[in-house]
């Protein structure tokens, strides 16, 4: 078990280099092993600590709990959708001619890196050693969101780098005063697991200035309101394997890392402190998704609001913290990301095809490209929490633990949230799958084989979680108690 | 050296980083912005060599180099290779004038010795009482960031804002755990050539790093 914790961030490490290497031919396809097996990895690992015990490797630099599971597992379906479609995708583009073979190096390479940081993230006890992994993730992902170079996608970069590096130091200042408070406690450590079984003994007023300075800050990369301003546009401008990484997990691993300090801080200052501030932040994500969803022209910005949304819901269910709102939580991290990459992929596929990302270019999808029209259609309905997609049980368990919690008047407000965007995406969604075709122009031949299956599969997957867990269910329990107590 | 010597260096050494904050604030050639940049990160380098000395650890020591030569001299002859290489030397017209942003800057380090005062609290050390000033650094950092509108100014605010948390950590805990040290410093680097590169990319765009220019992706 130890060596499966320790080789999994690895894996995608090693494809990275393979990546930059002469091997240009297996490089695309030793980047689909590496989530493969990291997926592999994940399955066994979260068999075994389903039960409630935990993996451990050099005093807690490597560590693997339910929680750690649940998001390796996440990682590794996600990136084996992107990474299975980038190749075709990549092939694309350079056909095309948006990028050369030496940018489809670098592009592979830092895909890989970018998995590789995220693993790191979420399979450590060190907060310090976290924090450095997800600024490496933005570090990965700069040069991925400006990777065609056009005006648009250099704007996007810039300040995406600058907005989330700069949230991201506020959350280091964060780390280092929770540092600080355990050395004045029980005894210097950074280590997750000994500030929760020390955190009576930490300062409270030092640790309301942390707790707030590392929401904020892994906020920023969550993209919540009021600090989702760069979100729309990295996500939009990256090519889709990444927007569909970035939109699909690197949110929910931001998510994740609060979570972890949720843990600490409702042990040290009571569940009521972080509560409102997730609360607040999680509504007005819904609400301004909603609003700014109505009067949408770009798609794939369509499904960038849609990610701000679901990121409030997230922190929604964060705030609620009963256990029916941390395990529809914990279900929706995995439903959306499954069906947001699905989402984002097929939204690459007709952009390669349409070469506009105005909705009003690309109507009559269905007929024109049936595969990935239909994919992009299904992938909408899933996000709006159509049954039997699995977004329509975890929605509906975190609303149903906003009453039960007696936060009612939070709960009706996201519910009225959710609806305008249910409004807003079906009339958008129905514009291009239905619409009337504005130009007789063909798009060629349907797109390739490799592109098509990992959407149906993804597909597959979520509608299949939302009938029967099957063996997520008890990791899922085991994951949820680690953050509700 | 005895504690009260150590002591008054290091509240020299803090003292500095502030002065350079302010400097940052007030002059508009890039090439002083920047010195002014370097001079803040040996300071942070002292305070950490200082911290480590006082507390006894090894390690402070080594973080203390590896701030120096990442701070104090790699950082900042990036940023001047970009100022060259983008030929733009002044900060012409920024956001905010420079009378209004020092005195912004006057308040924002009021507030940040309200703010702190919690944290020195915890520990009345006189190496705690520094703490403030770096919050103080760190919001000189953000209003620079937000005021100004040249790439490189706003790389140096970031930089500013990093070094305001780095005298927090050095102040209040002689020093992270050195994988902690190390990854941060290569994050830094790292995010440091990526602006590199983009800054250059935007004057190939937009044929100027004037990032009022970015208005392109809106709602």
């Amino acid at each position: 078990m130890k060596a499966i914790a320790l080789s999994i961030p690895f894996l995608p490490a090693v494809a990275g280099v393979i990546a930059l290497s002469r091997w240009r031919r297996i490089a695309s396809w030793t980047g689909v092993t590496a989530p493969a097996l990291v997926l592999v990895g994940g399955a066994v690992l979260g068999l075994f600590v389903a039960k409630g015990e935990v993996v451990e490797v050099f005093d807690g630099l490597v560590r693997v709990d339910a929680l750690s599971a649940w998001m390796i597992l996440l990682i590794g379906i996600v990136a084996l959708i992107a990474t299975t479609y980038g190749v075709g995708y990549m092939a694309a583009e350079v056909a095309q001619g948006h990028t050369n073979a030496k940018g489809a190096r670098i592009y592979y390479a830092l895909v890989q890196g970018f998995v590789a940081a995220m693993l790191v993230a979420v399979s450590t006890d060190n907060l310090g050693v976290m924090w450095v992994a997800v600024e490496a993730t933005t570090i990965a992902t700069a040069f991925l969101v400006g990777h065609r170079h056009t005006r648009a996608s250099v704007e996007a970069s810039w300040k995406y780098v600058v907005i989330a590096s700069v949230g991201v130091t506020v959350a280091f200042l964060g780390t280092v005063l929770v540092y600080f408070a355990s050395r004045h406690g029980s005894g210097a450590t950074m280590r997750w697991s000994e500030l929760v079984s020390a955190a009576g003994q930490l300062d409270p007023g030092v640790m309301r200035t942390a707790v707030g300075l590392l929401v904020v800050g892994y906020g920023t990369k969550a993209g919540l309101a009021p600090l989702h301003t760069w979100l729309p546009d990295a996500h939009s401008q990256a090519p889709a394997p990444v927007s569909a990484l970035m939109s699909g997990v690197l949110v929910s691993v931001a998510v994740y890392a609060i979570l972890r300090v949720k843990v600490i801080s409702d042990l040290t200052l009571g569940p009521d402190h972080l509560r409102v501030l997730l609360l607040i932040a999680g509504v007005a994500s819904v609400l301004l998704a909603g609003a700014l969803l109505l009067a949408q022209t770009d798609y794939k910005r369509l499904l960038a609001y849609s990610s701000i949304e679901h990121v409030g819901l997230m922190a929604i269910g964060a705030a609620i913290g009963s256990r029916l709102a941390v395990a529809g939580l914990l279900l929706h991290m995995l439903g959306h990301g499954i069906a947001k990459a699905v989402g984002f992929c097929a939204s690459g596929d007709i952009l390669l095809a349409s070469g506009s990302t105005r909705i009003a270019d690309t109507t009559a999808l269905l007929s024109r490209r049936p595969a990935t029209g239909g994919a992009f259609g299904l992938a909408l309905l899933a996000l709006l929490g159509f049954p039997p997609f699995s977004l329509f049980a975890s929605e509906l368990a975190i609303l149903r633990a906003g009453f039960a919690a007696d936060m009612g008047w939070a709960a009706s407000l996201t519910a009225a949230g959710l609806l305008v965007v249910f409004g807003a995406v079906l009339v958008y969604g129905q514009r291009m799958l239905l619409g009337r075709p504005v130009t007789e122009t063909s798009w060629g031949s349907d797109s390739r084989a490799t592109m098509v299956v990992p959407l149906a599969g993804g597909l597959i997957l979520v509608a299949a979680i939302g009938v029967w867990m099957g063996p997520l269910q008890p990791l899922m329990e085991a994951a949820a108690s680690v953050i509700s107590s | 050296m005895t504690d009260g010597a150590l002591f008054r260096f290091l509240d020299f050494a803090v003292g500095l980083s502030l002065v350079c904050g302010y400097v940052a604030l007030w002059r508009r050639g890039l090439v002083a912005i920047v010195k002014a940049l370097a001079v803040q990160g040996a300071s942070v380098a002292v305070v950490a060599m200082l911290m480590g000395i006082y507390e006894g650890h090894v390690q402070a020591v080594v973080a203390a180099g590896l701030v120096l030569v990442v701070k104090a001299i790699v950082i900042p002859r990036v940023l001047v290779g970009v100022i060259h290489r983008t030929l733009e030397y002044r900060e012409v017209e920024p956001l905010v004038n420079i009378p209004t942003s020092l005195l912004a800057g006057a308040l924002t380090t009021v507030i940040a010795f309200i703010a702190g005062r919690h944290l020195v609290a915890l520990d009345a050390s006189p190496a705690t009482r520094g703490v403030p000033v770096g919050l103080a650094v760190m919001l000189l950092g953000f209003l620079l960031l937000v005021f100004r509108r040249k790439a490189v100014t706003q790389v140096v605010g970031f930089l500013m804002l990093e070094n305001g948390v780095a005298l927090v950590a050095f102040l209040t805990t002689a020093g992270l755990p050195l994988i902690v040290e190390l990854g941060g410093a290569l994050d830094l680097l790292m995010a440091v050539l990526v602006l590199q590169v983009l800054a250059r990319r935007i004057v190939r765009q937009f044929g100027a790093t004037d990032l009022n220019q970015l208005v392109n992706l809106r709602d």
